[in-house]
């Protein structure tokens, strides 16, 4: 049995065969990872700024505890946030457990230490020169911030995008926060998961190709904002 | 959310405006891709937080089903659920894990009905007041699979006791499901039946669902215990054979139990109710009977189950 030509041809048919159920899964990913990465976006690259820019006592220890958290496991984030929304926890009245709104909660989690380190990383390997510069040309403190912040947004967009790839690629927080509910909560990755399970390979593996091809789509797009503002 | 954009693209026009005096080369470029990124962000922001109300609106004609993985992996549950979702108006949502798990995520009130396989869990769990009451809805029964030369000389054996005891006597490799499910609650029940705890480099746990674990035991030449409908659902990538079946003990009885609504004040008890009632219809029933995949019918009704002890009604102590 060829598995990977069996999943290649698999990929094609779901790519260009508009099956609902296929197209429900993909959009569930897309939506599920735009929202909690934007979410991540808004949160963790200020965060990573102020860390960057101001000094204050355990500073360092912040950093490595941002480093650490880059490489939380799923599964952790997924039972963490679990037994808060479930109905014996914290949030339980809230009734968010296995919703599209309790992934991106746990699938924000994963992506903000990324977002914020690697902000971090960007600041601070940033020409210092340009803040002075900026001051000594006139500049008011927060017009040379601002001309600082512009010289790190590709290094910023570059967070972004990792952090990105990194929720979109992940099952764990999705399998347990969203349930895997067909046409609801249903990823890509848990998708993935479910057919893996069942013994269908070739079919696991068309949409670890079509994951690829979705991501490689977001990314081109990227590119594309890059460039139209060069 | 057309306003939200036009007072989103006004705030960041005055930005642009603002910055545009200080005439500053470059700036303006570099001000401009952090304003459309930050826009892009934004529209997308607003328009998922519509989807996730919208979801959240309709959310009381959502019914939470836990099942475990033989009825949803076979394909049944796709098969029986779509009639009466659009007759009733109700959307199920199943979530597929082991008779365990399920039971877990029900007494903590996650679901509103359970669809298992382990009669004494169950009519614990109703004894305990997390359920209102139990029906039967369907049944199959257990076989124990393994590698067609049969290296253990089980095959035919009726009884599975004897079987289980010349498998642990010649250590001979068998995999366990070992994660709480109803599969996994029998197993245990026929081991201790035997007076044997199997443990030893033979016995293996995969920790994981009835099919991964078949496929384990393809990989490994061992014996397996499974109920018969994702025997069925996977036996067309399995070399496994049918070694042991036919004994009264291999019963397999599916049983849906709605969350007490007292207990979990939270859970849908109406739509459950619903989902019961259909479960247990004539129309359904014959449904179940009918279901069938590689040409072999997976579940026999709920009548054909009589033997055992019938329903519970959590009312009646």
């Amino acid at each position: 049995m060829d598995m990977l030509s069996e999943g290649l041809s698999g990929a094609l048919r779901l790519l260009l065969g508009f099956d609902p159920d296929f197209t429900a899964i993909v959009a569930v990913s897309v939506l599920v990872a735009f929202t909690s990465t934007s979410l991540a976006a808004l949160t963790a690259v200020p965060v990573g700024v102020l860390i960057a820019q101001r000094r204050f006592p355990g500073r360092g220890g912040v950093i490595a505890v941002l480093n650490t958290l880059m490489s939380l496991p799923t599964v952790v984030v997924g039972l963490l946030v679990y037994s808060m929304l479930s109905r014996n926890g914290l949030f339980g009245s809230l009734g968010l457990l296995y919703t599209r709104t309790a992934m991106v909660i746990g699938q924000w989690i994963l992506a903000f230490p990324i977002v914020a380190a690697l902000t971090v990383a960007t600041m601070e390997g940033l020409d210092t020169r340009v803040h002075s510069t900026a001051i000594s040309l006139g500049a008011s403190p927060m017009q040379a911030f601002l001309r600082l912040l512009s010289e790190a947004r590709f290094g910023i967009v570059a967070a972004v995008v990792a952090g990105f790839g990194r929720v979109f690629a992940e099952v764990g927080v999705s399998m347990m926060l969203g349930g895997n509910i067909k046409t609801y909560t249903r990823s890509i990755t848990t998708a993935i998961a479910l057919e893996t399970n069942r013994g269908e390979f070739a079919l696991g593996l068309a949409l670890g190709i079509v994951l690829l091809t979705v991501a490689l789509l977001v990314n081109i797009l990227l590119a594309l904002l890059k460039r139209r503002t060069p | 959310m057309t306003l939200g954009v036009m007072v989103l693209w006004r705030r960041f026009g005055f930005l642009a405006g603002a910055l545009s005096r200080d005439n500053q080369d470059g700036f303006m470029k570099a001000m401009e891709f952090t304003e459309k990124t930050l826009v892009t962000v934004m529209i997308g922001l607003i328009a998922l937080c519509t989807v996730h109300a919208a979801d959240a609106g309709d959310r009381s004609r959502v019914l939470r089903l836990a099942t475990t993985t033989s009825t949803y992996e076979t394909g049944l549950l796709d098969h029986i659920l779509p009639l009466f979702e659009q007759r009733q108006n109700i959307k199920v949502h199943v979530i597929s894990v082991g008779t365990g798990k399920a039971m877990a995520v029900a007494r903590a009130g996650d679901v509103d009905v359970i669809l298992v396989h382990a009669r004494q869990a169950e009519d614990q769990f109703v004894r305990e007041g997390y359920g209102s009451y139990r029906r039967t809805v369907m049944a199959n029964d257990f076989i124990i699979a393994g590698p067609a030369d049969d290296p253990a000389g089980v095959k035919g054996m009726r009884e599975t006791g004897a079987a289980l005891r010349r498998l642990a006597g010649g250590q001979h490799l068998f995999v366990s499901r070992g994660d709480d499910s109803g599969t996994h609650k029998k197993e245990s029940q026929l081991w201790a039946a035997t007076g044997i705890r199997p443990q030893g480099k033979w016995y293996l746990e995969s920790g994981q669902g009835m099919s991964s674990t078949l496929t384990v035991a393809d990989e490994k030449n061992a014996y397996v215990l499974v109920d018969r409908a994702s025997y069925i659902a996977n036996s067309k990538r399995l070399r496994l054979h049918v070694i042991v079946e036919g004994d009264p003990e291999l019963l397999n009885v599916y049983g849906v139990i709605p969350v007490s609504h007292e207990r979990r004040p939270s859970v849908k008890t109406m739509l459950a109710d619903a989902l019961v009632d259909w479960l247990v219809s004539p129309e359904c029933q014959k449904m179940i009977e009918e279901f069938a995949l590689e040409g072999e019918r997976l579940f026999k009704p709920a009548s054909a189950a009589e033997t055992d002890a019938g329903d519970t009604d959590g009312h009646a102590e």
